[in-house]
């Protein structure tokens, strides 16, 4: 990727409104070429139309960007031909086989029809779904459509490819399959945009985190950086004894972080910076001769990134983070 | 996960390979461009044909019920009837067929397919255009169903096999021209069945109130003035001239200009729409 400039992404001051929602109020954005940047905020946060605008699919209402060096208004054109984008529902036609959906997608990139065939072919057999490659993608499940989905974005090898939340909806072993092929693509020197309201995936995957929220930057960061503003988690313990729940919170709270009582009488969790301070604690209730039930140490999740960077808990209430995994199963089944 | 070989994995290693290994060809032209998604039209057909039935079904059985029903009261005998409103039926089949563009492009609105079109290097109207591609396979054979089952039923055109042909070929070009009001409507409305209930509240009236199957001599003056100027009866008088044997040219040369027409205001509506959807 020679004469690729050093950065993949440059944006200023992007909005976009539709009818009264401001969708973006205003994104800076500059990814470096050659890595994995990653995206975070959560639903309704202004991730999916910002990706669509920098994929030219929506026109800025305010603001410029660069992708690959090509403003994305007035050389659109010069856009789409580097970069690839994979939605946020499958971008796949539901009522083709696999084999077809890539072999269109090569033929409209240019390759003629045994090309396009080959290149099909060599793609299916690649992500694994070549059994598959003659049943129609309706009949495909949720984890296999994302990789042809995948699959469609790559038929010819693209500079930039844009990936809105790729594992929603996913089960871990196909989520684990999706990530390791965004990291081969990021080792052949292909950028990726990812976006995502995972914490642990940005984490797993991204070398650069941007966090928005109602369509702003709220931090940017390495993934350490983002996770040393909000420590490791949570510690939670439930204790044998409802008693001894004030002896407990004395001295998690002296030597963890600051404890909240739970509604069970038996427990209560601290907020932890370092894990080895969590280790501390539960040594000295141990000491103390306090009977621990169980204990668990959290991982941060994204609502607790969002409280120690905002104040506020992000606005994806359980229910709303389950809506695109719903959507998706019901696409599978 | 890099070293699973369970079936049905991804393989790290060969997606590097694959990656690597890409070559990019030349940009395509704008025929290849479109007649690529011509080629996903006819696919559909093939893996959904039941949309088929759907489209034939309706005017066949017009055509039986119109013939054996009607046939003798209107025009003396079934047979004489089958004459007269044969080629009729043959408009209002394909014609019929075109609101099924509108559906189809407002299904694929619907689902993520259009963003991948839409981010890829080609001609925005590429895959409008395609479409119909494929689409004018639809009305070649809605219209070869009619025609044959015509046929079977006894029907004999005058103008013989050629005449067939030419009154099929002028209605699948008025369809096409037909077909971009449709896809303005599919690009409007918010369902594939608001746009399927939409295409045909207008058709239904549009197509009764014409020559399709009664002779406007007996209509009373307002509606046979209506009737004497609703484009789908020049298109049928054209086509009943054709498979007669005896071409019309005032008829066909107006549903020529008609359809010029249509596809002149609705095309470029269609594609400003499309883009900026």
């Amino acid at each position: 990727m020679t004469g690729q400039p050093a950065l993949a992404v440059e944006a200023t001051g992007l909005q976009k409104s539709f009818g009264d929602t401001r969708a973006v109020a205003g994104i800076d954005l500059a990814v470096p070429a050659g890595a994995i940047y990653g995206v975070l905020g959560p639903n309704g946060a202004g991730k999916t139309t910002t990706i669509r605008m920098l994929a030219t699919l929506v026109r800025p209402d305010a603001g410029r960007a660069r992708v690959l060096g090509h403003d994305v208004v007035t050389e659109g054109d010069a856009v789409r031909g580097l970069v690839s984008l994979t939605g946020q529902l499958a971008s796949v036609d539901e009522e083709l086989t696999g084999r077809e959906n890539l072999v269109l997608i090569g033929r409209l990139l240019g390759h003629r029809r045994p090309a396009a065939r080959a290149r099909a072919d060599e793609l299916l057999e690649a992500f694994g779904v070549a059994a598959a490659a003659g049943k129609l993608v309706k009949h495909w499940s949720g984890g296999m459509r994302r990789r042809l989905d995948i699959a469609a974005s790559l038929v010819v090898t693209p500079q930039l490819v844009f990936l809105d939340e790729p594992t929603t909806g996913l089960d871990p072993r196909s989520r684990n399959q999706v990530w390791e092929i965004a990291r081969a693509l990021v080792a052949e020197g292909t950028t990726i945009l990812l976006c995502t309201q995972y914490l642990e995936e940005a984490d797993q995957l991204a070398d650069g985190i941007v966090v928005i929220d109602h369509g702003r930057v709220i931090a940017e960061g390495t993934p350490g950086q983002l996770k040393a503003s909000v420590g490791t988690g949570a510690l939670h313990v439930r204790l044998v004894d409802p008693a001894r729940r004030a002896e407990a919170a004395r001295v998690l709270e002296s030597l963890v972080g600051p404890v909240a009582l739970e509604p069970d009488p038996a427990a209560l969790s601290a907020t932890c910076a370092d894990a080895r301070r969590a280790a501390i604690g539960m040594g000295e209730l141990g000491r103390a001769g306090v009977g621990i039930a169980d204990f668990s140490l959290g991982r941060p999740s994204l609502d607790e990134v969002f409280l120690a960077l905002t104040g506020h808990p992000a606005r994806t209430g359980p229910a709303a983070g389950e809506e695109p995994a719903a959507t998706l199963e019901e696409q599978a089944s | 996960m890099s070293t699973t070989t369970t079936p049905g994995a991804a393989d790290a290693a060969a997606v590097r390979r694959a990656i690597a290994s890409a070559a990019r060809p030349p940009r395509p032209g704008a025929l290849s461009t479109a007649l690529a998604f011509g080629w996903r039209g006819v696919l559909k057909i093939k893996h959904v044909p039941e949309q088929l039935i759907d489209v034939t079904a309706t005017p066949v059985l017009f055509l039986l019920m119109f013939t054996y029903l009607f046939g003798g009261a209107l025009a003396g005998s079934t047979a004489a009837y089958l004459d007269y409103v044969l080629p009729g039926v043959l408009v209002m089949s394909v014609v019929f067929t075109t609101v099924y563009s509108g559906v189809a492009l407002n299904t694929d609105l619907t689902k993520g397919v259009v963003d991948r079109f839409r981010s890829l290097p080609i001609r925005r109207s590429a895959p409008l255009l395609g479409a119909l591609l494929g689409d004018s396979v639809r009305y070649v054979l809605a219209g070869t169903v009619v025609l044959g089952f015509g046929l079977v039923l006894g029907y004999r055109p005058d103008g013989g096999v050629l005449g067939a042909v030419c009154a099929l070929a002028l209605v699948v070009v008025f369809s096409f021209g037909l077909s971009w009001v449709f896809t303005v409507v599919g690009l409007v409305l918010r369902s594939p069945t608001a746009v399927l209930n939409g295409g045909f509240l207008v058709l239904f009236p549009v197509t009764f109130l014409s020559n399709v199957f009664v002779d406007p001599a007996t209509l009373p003056g307002p509606l046979r003035a209506f009737v004497a100027v609703n484009p789908i009866s020049v298109l049928a008088t054209a086509a009943r001239s054709l498979v007669d044997g005896r071409p019309d040219g005032t008829a066909i040369v107006v549903s020529l200009a008609v359809a010029a027409a249509l596809a002149a205001v609705f095309l470029p509506v269609t594609t400003r729409l499309y883009r900026s959807r």
